[in-house]
Parts: C-alpha cells; sequence; structure tokens
C-alpha cells in the first residue's frame, strides 16, 4: 500500500529552547482517515507545520506520497492541502477571489479555478456568499471556505487541525458527511480534533501525541479494545436515597433517581440489572459517562504524564 | 512547478496586489496625487514664480521629475511593505508559503505589485503636472530604465521593511525617519550646485539624488550626477536586494517559526 505521509525522527526546538517534537515517527496510508489527537501544547500543530512547511524542523524526514518536503517540495506541496486551525486569509477579498488565488498559486488555469471554485462552494454551502468578504462571514462559513480553499487544487493528502472548533453542532455533522465523502473518493485526510467522538466517528486509525512523543499509534477499533473499564449513568424509576450495595460492582448515587457504574471489562450487565431488580431498582435508560476514546485519552496522557513525573522526581 | 505553472502563480499574485490597491483606490491613488498636485501649485507656481530659473529652466519644469519621481519611489515602497506586512499579520501570506510557490515568484510577484501602484501614481502624477507645465522628453530610454529600476528598488525595499517589521508602527519609521528626509534631500527641490561642497558630497551619499537626477535627465536633459554611474548604481542595489530578499524568504526569517 501508497504511503501517503511518512515522518521520520521529526524533532523540533524553538528558539527559547522548548522541545516541542522529541523524535516522532508516523505514518499514514494513502486511503486512510486518521486522526492526531494530543492535550494543548502536546505537538500537534507543530508536527502540521513541519509538514506544511510553516515550521522549520529541527531534524527528521518528513515526506508526502513519496515526495521529501526538502528535496521535493513542489511536488511535495502539490499533493498536500492544510486546513489551518486559525483563519488566515485576507478578511477584505471576497470568499471567490481567495479561492481562486489560491488555485493560481498551485498553477490552475483560470477556466479550471473557477470550475473548481464552483463545484467547491457550493459542496460546502457558500456559493452564494461568493462575492462577500470574508469578515463577513459566519464563523462557521470561514472553516469552511478554509476547506474549500485547501481543496482547490485536489489534493491527495488533507490534513485538517481542528476543522470542527467552534462549529455548531448541525454544521459539524454535515461537515463529517461531507469529509467522509471525500475520503471515500481516494482523499487521505489527517484530523487533529478535541471532539473525540469526532475522531470515534470519523477516524479509522489514530495517534495520541503527548509532550512531543508519540504516545500511541493503532486502528480507533484496536485501541478500543484496551479499555478496561467504563463507567455507565443509569436513570431509575424509584427515588433513592442511597446507592444499593451490589457485590462486584461499584455504585454511586449521584441523584435522586441517577445511578453511576463502573464496568469491569468482562462483567455483565445483564448480572448488574439482575441483581438492582431483585433490590427493586428498575433501570428506565442508560448512557456511557463520557465518550469511551475521551477515557482512554486521558488514560493514555495522563499516564505519560504520571511516567514523565516520576522520571523528572528520579 | 513547470514555467507555465510559474507564470499563473505570479500572474495570481500581481493580479491580486493590483486588485488590491485598485480597490482601496481612495487610500492608495488619491491622496500622492492630491500631495504631488499641492506641491505643484505651492513650490512651482506660488514660490517658484519668485525663484527664478534653475539650470536654465523655470523652477517648476525642474521641480516636475523629481515630484513625479518622489511619487514612484514612495509608493513603490509603500505598496509592498503595507501589503506584504498585512498578509504576514492576516496571516494570508502563509497560503503563500503552503503552496509550491517558489520564492523567486512570491518576491517577484510583490514586487511587481509595488511596480504596477508605482507607476499608476507617477502617471497619474505626470498628466496632472501638464496642467501646470509643458514636458518635453529628452531620453524616453532612460526616463522609461530609470523610472522602472527606480520602483523595483524601492519595492524590493519595501518587501525587507515588511519581513523584518513586527508591528504596524514598524512599517511607518522607516518611510518616516528614513525615506522621506532622503527624498527631500535627494535633489528633488533644488540643485545640489547650490549647496556647499561638503554638503555636495554628502548628498551624493544619498540614492534618490542618483534616480531623480536620472529621471530629470530623461525629461529634461540636465542632471547633477552621471547617468551611467546612476544606471549601475541602482542596477547593483536590485541585484543585492533581492539575493537578500530570497534569503529571507528561503531561510523564513520571521515567517516561518
Amino acid at each position: 500500500m501508497t504511503v501517503a505521509l511518512s515522518i521520520k525522527q521529526l524533532a523540533k526546538t524553538y528558539d527559547n529552547g522548548f522541545q516541542a517534537l522529541k523524535g516522532i515517527d508516523l505514518e499514514v496510508q494513502q486511503g486512510d482517515f486518521f486522526a492526531l489527537l494530543g492535550p494543548n501544547g502536546a505537538g500537534k500543530s507543530t508536527t502540521i507545520g513541519v509538514i506544511c512547511s510553516l515550521v522549520t524542523k529541527s531534524a527528521g524526514e518528513v515526506s508526502i506520497f513519496g515526495h521529501d518536503i526538502d528535496d521535493d517540495f513542489a511536488l511535495a506541496k502539490k499533493q498536500l492541502g492544510i486546513v489551518p486551525q486559525e483563519f488566515n486569509f485576507s478578511q477584505f477579498e471576497t470568499v471567490s477571489s481567495i479561492v481562486i488565488h489560491q488555485a493560481g498559486y498551485y498553477g490552475l488555469k483560470k477556466g479550471v479555478a473557477r470550475e473548481r471554485t464552483e463545484k467547491y462552494l457550493k459542496k460546502l454551502g457558500l456559493w452564494d456568499k461568493r462575492d462577500t468578504q470574508a469578515r463577513m462571514l459566519s464563523g462557521g462559513m470561514k472553516r469552511r471556505l478554509m476547506i474549500a480553499r485547501a481543496l482547490i487544487h485536489e489534493p491527495r493528502l488533507l490534513i485538517l487541525d481542528e476543522p470542527t472548533a467552534g462549529v455548531d453542532i448541525e454544521l459539524r455533522r454535515s461537515m463529517w458527511e461531507f469529509l467522509k465523502e471525500i475520503n471515500e473518493q481516494g482523499t487521505t485526510i489527517i484530523l487533529t480534533t478535541h471532539y473525540l467522538e469526532e475522531a470515534e466517528s470519523l477516524c479509522r486509525n489514530i495517534a495520541i501525541i503527548d509532550q512531543g512523543r508519540i504516545v500511541e499509534n493503532t486502528s480507533i477499533k484496536a485501541l478500543l479494545k484496551t479499555l478496561n473499564r467504563e463507567t455507565f449513568i443509569l436513570d431509575v424509576r424509584e427515588s433513592l436515597t442511597a446507592a444499593p450495595a451490589i457485590e462486584d460492582y461499584q455504585l454511586t448515587l449521584t441523584e435522586e433517581h441517577c445511578l453511576e457504574v463502573e464496568v469491569e471489562k468482562g462483567q455483565s450487565l445483564n448480572e448488574l440489572f439482575a441483581a438492582l431488580s431483585a433490590e427493586d431498582v428498575h433501570v428506565i435508560s442508560m448512557r456511557n459517562k463520557s465518550n469511551r476514546l475521551e477515557e482512554l485519552f486521558v488514560s493514555l496522557v495522563n499516564g505519560e504524564k504520571d511516567s514523565a513525573d516520576k522520571g523528572e522526581e528520579q | 512547478m513547470n514555467p507555465k505553472e510559474q507564470w499563473i502563480a505570479l500572474c495570481a499574485i500581481v493580479g491580486k496586489e493590483v486588485h488590491r490597491f485598485m480597490r482601496i483606490w481612495i487610500q492608495t491613488l488619491v491622496p500622492p496625487v492630491i500631495t504631488m498636485t499641492l506641491y505643484f501649485v505651492i513650490f512651482g507656481s506660488l514660490i517658484g514664480s519668485r525663484i527664478g530659473s534653475m539650470e536654465g529652466f523655470s523652477y517648476m519644469e525642474f521641480v516636475v521629475p523629481g515630484l513625479i519621481m518622489m511619487s514612484v519611489l514612495t509608493n513603490s515602497y509603500s505598496n509592498v511593505v503595507s501589503s506584504f506586512y498585512s498578509a504576514k499579520f492576516q496571516r494570508n501570506v502563509e497560503e503563500l508559503l503552503v503552496s509550491p510557490t517558489p520564492n523567486y515568484i512570491i518576491l517577484l510577484g510583490y514586487t511587481l505589485g509595488g511596480v504596477a501602484r508605482g507607476l499608476s501614481v507617477g502617471f497619474i502624477v505626470t498628466l496632472v503636472s501638464l496642467f501646470f507645465t509643458e514636458l518635453q522628453i529628452h531620453s524616453l530610454g532612460v526616463m522609461i530604465g530609470i523610472v522602472l529600476m527606480t520602483s523595483i528598488l524601492f519595492s524590493l525595499m519595501g518587501f525587507v521593511n515588511a519581513v523584518y517589521a513586527n508591528s504596524f508602527d514598524d512599517i511607518s519609521i522607516i518611510p518616516t525617519f528614513v525615506l522621506t528626509p532622503l527624498t527631500y534631500l535627494g535633489g528633488v527641490f533644488y540643485s545640489i550646485s547650490l549647496l556647499p561642497e561638503f554638503w555636495q558630497g554628502v548628498s551624493q551619499l544619498n540614492p534618490v539624488l542618483y534616480v531623480v537626477n536620472a529621471f530629470r535627465f530623461g525629461i529634461l536633459g540636465v542632471s547633477d550626477i552621471n547617468i551611467t554611474f546612476a544606471f549601475t548604481g541602482v542596477g547593483l542595489f536590485i541585484l543585492v536586494l533581492f539575493v537578500y530578499c530570497l534569503h529571507l524568504l528561503k531561510t523564513g526569517k520571521r515567517l516561518r517559526a
């Protein structure tokens, strides 16, 4: 299988001495929908910055579809579309001129540029705003504009740095559908996000980066299998004054009609329900306390932090 | 990128730059024309009529080439410095930096944008000057050559200023404290032959003196300096600055983290 993105021993130390990346290795296969997760300041944006050459790396190699970003920068850049975290277009230009100018920077002829501008602005619901100055757009529209701009040269690899930050739920869902569609059409997508639900529902593979190191790199399915414990919230019919004591299950009463229970991997929910029924407690609905990936993410990042702290203590 | 793609990228940058200064023409084209018209009225007509002739020409005839050149160089400079710094400030310079457009095309694009504005303002000021005096052309080649080279040189200077600037204050410091004094002391309003010998020598260190006098030579056929030396000097400065700007882009000075 073709490798869309290859990163080898990538390191970055900023002028102030901060070591943002400490030699990371990463491979993303062609056609993948890949999530790059990490807490704030973990090194996600630095990694993306190096890939799109806005950040100068201190060491390591990066290649996009086999083209090294140093030796073969024009070909590497042609394969890459980037949607940054912050708005980075001229606020005084119109929507269509922003996209058409970007097409020009990739050497696309005017006819092709106009055709594609219409195509992507229509797909992203911005065609009616084509003659509007960018500063007049809502936050969600600005995000979609950056996606249209990144797609104008039809890149094989699209990197989105928190594309749905600050976007309402309805719009977020429609953006997910759009991203799924272009991924199905063959575009490899790398996504950074703070919405772990987004990563879980869209992405097939995941890397978690923390303190400049990759702490996990696997498929989402494999990662979720490693989850040993889940916390459920149970809504019960009866008014309770204390949590029922049930052997092997840790129950906590959070509200009058609400229980919280931690279930270990392999434990049966049927047994729990049966025990609750025996106590004359009837469960009327149940949900996860948090997103499953979120629990894993927190445990991985905290685990990394704990070991780093121990290292410092030594 | 192949040459055709590079050409398209260049046209995109230049087109964007021209569109930018045309969109805000009331800020970019009108003020210099008003300023120059006031110069024509005050220095040319009102005061100039009392000064008498200079280098064998009426003061109005003498001052017009200098004022045209002054408008060309200040506008070339200010177009690039404000446009490129704004692109840095709004971060839309990243649109170019992430694209496959080579650095020399980026530099050429912004420079030609500056040249376009400098020449546009210069052309309008020339038209306005015709209301005040008749323009003769001594050497069209010298006139066109020096005006082009000057606008290129000052566009490149504006680019360097924009790269180093960290705030909007920084993009007005050089024009206010360096460019304006050099321009006013660069033989726009007087011939350096009027100065004591010492100050004539000092004036010859001022690059504006060379471009103003070369342009005046193209129109009137008189100059305080050697024209060949002026062309060579400006050409060398352009070469050095172009290479330096490419170096700034390659190293990503204040553009890449």
